[in-house]
């Protein structure tokens, strides 16, 4: 019996009225007339419809449920961008500690100093990394940083006077998190052509740097693995401009410990703590998106940092011209945690070892696939490179399509790359090995992905209708949009039943 | 210490292979002004041992919930956590696991935000909720973002009931957005809809109020929705989910969008996070709603299957037009929550809410009855308090702290007009021993 393939039924499905899994204390307490004060037309009147279930069924319930994922801990997981790299387990091990987990966000600051001490080594240790000057460590994510660092920008163009500066530059092969972040900061995204060499086209830079640009939003390496090589010349001429170069950190796993940010002329940058310092993924989230500024952007800084004063360490408010606060409480505490942790254990040449074995492990693979994939800008990558679909025509007459590939690759027992991303490459497939997978792994993939290729010109279909062997076949996704069921209903209830309540 | 797990011949092999002397050899397309060839100033490295002394160490200088009797709430909450939430959501083939993107190997993740979702709009009585968000106050200006969009007016009502905190979120998100966010003063610890309906006009895309508020007090939430409603304005209700197994929620009275902070759903309190954003909110919205969405549907042989959906919404479809940029959101919170509220059930979600109620209830009783003490604010409240002390509430809790209690929270910093204001907060967690040998503290502590 396979677990994996058994259905397993909603919670709901499996819940029996007086079945329960909770023990929880009687109450101790006499009764009060506070607690009776609540009136009648603020209580609930009809009870949630949550799910009566023993401890049993719902141990079994998600174990079965955990059973029919793919993850890190169980198969090769090439997702461009993504970096998934293995996820330490002493990291869970120190975040579970109870001086870091079972502490209140306002204790006193003397019975956290352990905490603080923790978070203010980490500032400090992202800076360096980096290049940078001063690190925000409250983004929850990417994206969150993105739009931090946007913030920042727009604040300090507020304060020189230049509200005319209201376009960001983004190069065509960005991550859809840039452009989106800019319409939330309520800026305008203008696309930079890439040119044939993979890179930011500089003529196409050149003719869109006005003077209502306020930053480019560079990601370095960029989608396609490569290294902007004329960074320093594209920082130049942003600020020549007057203009700032934020740049996306998605890719920092490619030059840990070899090259920073900060002396590449970028002024403000994410890091991705759930990419490059391995916190897990979590099936998307949570994460970790730290900002790190040069001094032009430090006055605003969303508050508070970490100030170390003596030997006593203790939050700091003052900053006068903050931006305020891009999130209620510190930060994703637990995730910097498992970041600063991964940071002690590697150490500075640690760090180092791991941008050298990505860049290793990319390269071998694409030597290995470049003969029976084409490889848009086969030349050396970084920690990762982006092929484009599959060469051959099957037998009859069609090519199967990324997506297929990417299907059937499953039933070798991996994940699926990055598909159809960057949108420059046509039938875009990104691969990030990661520098924690060995050669056989390597060689392992490989080798399916060629088998694969084969298969699509002598026997197509196992790629059209794959994957054969998962929990399920191919979903329905334009009936999920089309029709969507997005909750389970009680039975009796109507879908949309909420809106017949008035007040 | 490092996870790398190449030999010399590994890596001469793949370096030959690949056709290339050197690893530097790599790293050649980084000009050689920017390459960084010096050792990062950083700690390190350590062994395993050494990481686990080094962080424990740093660990226990830390008090924590579990050596300190804690009275502390003001939107982070001691609730009881099962033990099978913990061992559940540590399986690793959740927690190392991406982004369900590809459905055929996610269908645990996608079934398990899937029942999430349903438990999420079920608790706050609504149609649809989404798959997550970073953490309450972020929920809620992705909630306000909403009604901006959907009613195309550009002022906000937010009552000063709101936790600080997430005002000052608002005010970050809107600032540079042409929105004008505008306070309703609490009056007495509460929003009085008289207040609303005073300001409100033709141009407020949504009146925002929180239940309980940061003082504990429950609002009236209905009529705070009527006098939104009257203007055409949406609802945005930020609530605690602990509460709602008692009070009633967003959807039964007519709001139009519920948010808030899951993390009394099974998150420990980790000083600030990861924790949980929630939003939910009507049939009539679904399309508008921010977010990752997970979707039931069939798959080629016609059987269940969970995919995400409607991402035509979302970043990496609508780049620059997409409701929301958010990417990764807090997932493996969001199962932690699924599991806890499948745990508790349907009785068990209604027992925690009633323990809280009294356990609240008996301390604001037996506070009382201290000289010097009172409850300024007559409203209803829900598992926290505003006292007002004859002594400033850090002396207080400074000689608590000696003690081995966290006292509650000095509202000095938020509300300087409060005078000497302490909000309290007792959960299923507090025992009656707990209040009682606090109550003799404090009467020491006040003398």
């Amino acid at each position: 019996m396979n677990p994996a393939l058994l259905h397993t039924p909603l919670i709901f499905e499996k819940s029996r009225p007086g079945r329960r899994g909770a023990s929880l204390p009687v109450s101790d307490v006499p009764p009060s007339p506070a607690a009776d004060r609540i009136p009648g037309n603020l209580r609930r009147e009809t009870p949630a419809e949550l799910p009566e279930v023993s401890e049993l069924d719902l141990v079994r319930h998600f174990v079965r449920l955990s059973q029919k994922n793919f993850s890190i801990d169980t198969t090769f997981y090439p997702l461009g961008s993504c970096t998934m790299k293995l996820n330490p387990k002493v990291h869970e091990k120190v975040a579970a500690m109870p001086g870091f987990a079972r502490v209140h966000p306002y204790q006193p600051e003397e019975t956290v100093q352990g905490m603080l001490e923790v978070l203010w080594r980490l500032e400090r240790a992202l800076a360096e990394i980096g290049g940078m000057d001063e690190v925000t460590l409250q983004p929850a994510a990417g994206a969150h940083g993105e739009l931090t660092g946007l913030f920042l920008i727009r604040s300090h163009f507020a304060a020189t006077g230049e509200t005319g500066r209201t376009k960001v530059l983004i190069p065509d092969s960005a991550h859809g998190t840039n452009p989106a972040s800019c319409t939330l900061g309520g800026l305008k995204a203008v696309k930079i052509a890439s040119g044939k060499d993979g890179l930011v086209d500089l003529d196409a830079l050149k003719a869109a740097l006005k003077p209502d640009v306020a930053a480019i939003m560079i990601t370095n390496p960029n989608t396609l693995g490569l290294f902007e090589e004329r960074i320093a010349e594209i920082a130049d001429l942003l600020h020549r401009n007057g203009s700032l170069v934020y740049m996306d950190g998605a890719n920092l796993n490619a030059i840990l410990g070899r090259a920073r940010p900060g002396d590449f002329g970028v002024d403000v940058f994410h890091f991705n703590l759930h990419k490059t310092f391995t916190t897990p993924h979590g099936g998307g989230g949570p994460g970790a998106g730290p900002v790190g500024v040069k001094k032009i952007l430090a006055p605003y800084l969303p508050v508070p940092s970490v100030l170390k004063d003596g030997d006593r360490y203790r939050l700091d408010f003052d900053r006068p011209q903050t931006i305020g606060r891009m999130r209620a409480f510190f930060g994703n505490v637990g995730i910097l945690v498992r970041a600063y942790t991964y940071i002690l254990s590697l150490g500075p040449v640690g760090l180092r070892r791991v941008s050298e074995n990505a860049v290793l492990n990319a390269n071998y693979l694409r030597s290995r696939l470049r003969d029976a994939f084409p490889i848009p800008h086969d030349r050396l990558c970084m920690h990762e490179f982006v092929l484009s679909g599959l060469k051959a025509k099957g037998k009859d007459g069609h090519r199967p399509h990324t997506i297929d590939l990417a299907k059937r690759l499953l039933d070798y027992g991996f994940h699926s790359p990055t598909i159809y991303f960057p949108l420059i490459v046509h039938e875009a497939i990104m691969i990030e090995p990661t520098e924690t997978e060995s050669r056989e792994t390597l060689d392992a993939f490989a080798d399916a992905m060629l088998a694969i290729a084969r298969e699509a010109v002598e026997t197509p279909e196992k790629l059209l209708e794959a994957p054969h062997t998962l929990p399920i076949r191919r979903p329905d996704e334009v009936r999920a949009a089309r029709q969507p069921v997005l909750r389970w209903v009680p039975a009796g209830r109507n879908v949309g039943a909420s809106e017949s309540r008035s007040v | 210490m490092d996870y790398i797990p190449h030999t010399t011949d590994d890596t001469a092999g793949m370096l030959g292979r690949i056709g290339v002397r050197g690893i530097d050899d790599l790293f050649r397309c980084i000009p050689a002004p920017l390459r960084f060839d010096r050792p990062l100033d950083v700690p390190g490295p350590r062994s395993e041992p050494e990481t686990v002394g080094e962080m424990g160490a740093l660990a226990r200088r830390n008090r924590t919930l579990d050596d300190l009797v804690s009275f502390l709430g003001g939107g982070a909450y001691n609730h009881f956590i099962p033990s099978a939430v913990e061992q559940l959501a540590s399986r690793s083939e959740f927690y190392t696991a991406y982004t369900p993107y590809q459905a055929e190997a996610s269908q645990g993740s996608l079934q398990a935000f899937f029942e999430y979702q349903t438990m999420i709009a079920e608790i706050c009585g609504m149609d649809v909720a989404n798959a997550s968000h970073y953490e309450g106050a972020t929920a809620a200006a992705e909630g306000i973002a909403m009604a901006l969009d959907y009613t195309g007016r550009g002022r906000v009502l937010v009552s000063s009931a709101v936790h600080p905190d997430y005002r000052a979120v608002l005010r970050t998100f809107f600032a540079h957005l042409d929105v004008r966010i505008e306070e309703v003063p609490h009056e007495a610890g509460a929003t009085p809809p008289g207040a609303v309906e005073a300001r409100i006009g033709d141009d407020v895309a949504a009146v925002v109020f929180q239940s309980p508020n940061v003082f504990g007090i429950v609002e009236d939430g209905p009529a705070l929705v009527r006098a939104a409603k009257a203007r055409g304005a949406m609802s945005v209700a930020v609530v605690d989910p602990v509460s709602l197994g008692l009070l009633k929620p967003p959807g039964h009275y007519g709001a139009d969008i519920a948010v808030g902070e899951g993390q009394g759903l099974g998150a420990e309190p980790a000083w600030g996070g990861p924790w949980l954003g929630f939003m939910a909110t009507r049939q009539e919205h679904l399309r508008k709603i921010p977010g990752r969405i997970v979707g039931q549907t069939v798959d080629s042989e016609g059987k269940r299957a969970f995919v995400l959906t409607l991402q035509a919404r979302e970043q990496h479809i609508r780049r620059e037009k997409a409701s929301s940029n958010i990417c990764t959101n807090q997932a493996l919170l969001a199962l932690r929550a699924t599991i806890h509220l499948a745990y508790l059930g349907k009785q068990g979600f209604r027992d925690v809410a009633d323990l809280c109620l009294r356990k609240a209830g008996y301390l604001a009783d037996e506070i009382r009855k201290i000289p010097g003490f009172s409850l300024p604010f007559p409203g209803p409240f829900f598992k926290e308090f505003v006292v007002r002390t004859p002594k400033p509430p850090a002396a207080l809790n400074a000689a608590l702290l000696a003690k081995g209690f966290l006292g509650g929270l000095d509202l000095a910093g938020w509300y300087p007009d409060l005078g000497n204001a302490w909000l309290l907060c007792a959960t299923e967690r507090t025992s009656r021993g707990d209040i009682d040998q606090f109550i003799a503290a404090l009467r020491e502590a006040a003398r």
